[in-house]
């Protein structure tokens, strides 16, 4: 029973799709029945055009949350130890935080034309100002006694903040990857359908939709979902494995 | 070095002893809060002092300001003659779960000052074991401090302030955060620790049973701005065990002290 309860859900909610199919509740041509998304599914990342729109979505993911963490950790680092500093930019971030990043699109177009680069670009950026924000939090919150008690060792500076202050904000790091990580697929997604793309898994889902090839349609949203939810799951195996104290 | 006897911040009801840290005209200003006004205090070398008072009187600042933790904005610390810089001292927090390393197994917490002083590897292992020998302490020191028990992971705070040898070993509380049961249990190992490496130990206590207990002196202080109300000798035999608490003469001290205590609380 223990290993079936988490599986209830996803039966329930499968069931309740039969069920939606067969009293016809839904348009048959607007709603297929399960298994003819799943076998659109299994079809497609068996080799198909979903498979190549997938790996071209984790592709774009991969390099914006790469870009996003090499700009926004560092310069959350240097944010964060400096409690002023922060202060006197926080509202940028936290305005530029607050904005959606799909409003940005049509700037990052002007600037870096229709290219694969852009959509890599507006997912970063979003990515980038999520993940500095929680970076730059983690450095300012960390434990006053711990930096004492380095301190009071004979710990310099510099070792205070590579022994303590760094070690001390990876939990709030984490953190803001897993929402930087989120955030980035949905800008990606979003920019594959609608800038000019050609493919990925976002361009899949309009495409299908398009041509009314609804159990495609819904492969692609399934595996767009699946994208996610492993991402979230990774982040989550990485982050217990390096920030094992994290919570205790 | 000129010996400071028979002031009256050095201890009393006592045969004058060699200070090991004076401190002269302290003054300590918290935004307007005056804690310390030209405070002076001896305190002499190889003794047990806890330090009790009111609260909110500066007992940890005291500490605090000692150890270079905080800032003073006036007056002279030496210790035996020496600046902070060139003292060896061990400082235990009150809040070991703070304090300690989380991402550090007890051994690399243990061994992290040793670390800071550019020991390699080898000679650190050897240094925490032969602390441990020596104390008779055994822990597993593969584990994180999450997942010790609160009264072992004061024990290792302790013994990290202790691996570097300090001259002077400074503890801010360090039972306070641990159940009744545990803080009697640390009560006696630092006791054994004491008599041991004989280090000067300063320990700041909101429990008059536990201050009297481990001190050679108990250094009394008033209210704000903090004073010496009184630095008292206690002479009992050492090892001091439970059999202690009926001794008429600990009952004496403490209540001698508890009198002090009362008088200060109701002054002004």
């Amino acid at each position: 029973m223990r290993l079936v309860r988490p599986l209830l859900g996803a039966l329930g909610l499968i069931a309740l799709w039969y069920l939606a199919v067969g009293a016809k509740v839904v348009d048959p041509a607007l709603l297929p029945p399960p298994h003819a998304a799943a076998i659109a599914l299994w079809k497609g990342m068996q080799g198909g055009k979903l498979y190549f729109d997938f790996l071209k979505t984790v592709q774009r993911t991969a390099y914006a949350i790469a870009l996003a963490s090499a700009l926004a950790i560092p310069l959350g680092i240097v944010l964060g130890s400096s409690e002023k500093v922060y202060r006197s930019v926080e509202f940028v971030i936290d305005f530029f935080r607050s904005t959606p990043a799909s409003a940005m699109f049509p700037l990052f177009l002007v600037i870096f034309g229709v290219g694969d680069r852009t959509k890599v670009y507006v997912a970063a950026f979003g990515a980038a100002l999520v993940i500095l924000f929680n970076v730059a939090y983690g450095v300012m919150n960390a434990r006053k006694t711990r930096i004492l008690a380095a301190k009071v060792m004979g710990a310099s500076r510099w070792r205070v903040m590579r022994d303590v202050v760094l070690l001390e904000s990876l939990p709030q790091t984490f953190v803001g990857l897993r929402s930087g990580v989120s955030l980035a697929l949905v800008i990606v997604i979003v920019a594959e359908m609608f800038i000019g793309s050609t493919d990925g898994l976002g361009q899949r889902v309009f495409e299908a939709q398009q041509l009314f090839e609804m159990p495609d349609m819904y492969a692609a949203i399934f595996a767009a979902g699946a994208l996610g939810y492993g991402l979230n799951l990774l982040f989550l195996l990485v982050e217990k494995r390096f920030v094992h104290w994290a919570g205790k | 070095m000129p010996q400071t006897h028979c002031l009256p911040c050095a201890p009393n009801g006592a045969a004058p002893e060699a200070a090991h840290i004076t401190v002269r005209g302290l003054y300590k200003d918290f935004g307007g809060t005056v804690v310390y006004a030209g405070f002076d205090l001896d305190i002499p070398r190889g003794r047990f002092i806890t330090v009790f008072g009111p609260n909110g009187c500066g007992k940890s600042t005291l500490i605090n300001i000692i150890a270079g933790l905080i800032p003073h904005d006036r007056g002279r610390i030496l210790f035996g003659g020496k600046g902070l810089a060139q003292t060896k001292i061990g400082y235990v927090f009150q809040n070991y779960r703070e304090a300690l390393f989380p991402w550090m197994s007890a051994f690399a917490n243990i061994a992290y000052p040793l670390r800071l002083m550019r020991l390699a590897r080898g000679e650190r292992v050897d240094r925490v074991e032969r602390l441990l020998a020596h104390l008779g302490v055994s822990i597993d020191l593969k584990l994180y401090p999450y997942q010790m028990s609160g009264g072992q992971q004061q024990l290792v705070s302790i013994l990290r302030a202790l691996v570097v040898e300090p001259e002077v070993l400074f503890l801010d509380e360090p039972f306070s955060a641990l159940d009744y049961e545990m803080s009697l249990f640390m009560r006696d190992w630092l006791q054994r620790i004491f008599a041991e490496t004989k280090t000067t130990t300063v320990l700041v206590s909101h429990d008059l049973e536990e201050a009297v207990y481990l001190a050679d002196y108990v250094l009394l202080l008033s209210r704000r701005p903090a004073r010496v109300a009184d630095y008292r000798r206690v002479a009992l035999p050492r090892p001091r065990g439970e059999a202690i608490f009926a001794d008429p003469s600990y009952i004496e001290q403490k209540r001698h002290c508890l009198e002090v205590f009362q008088r200060e609380v109701r002054a002004k």
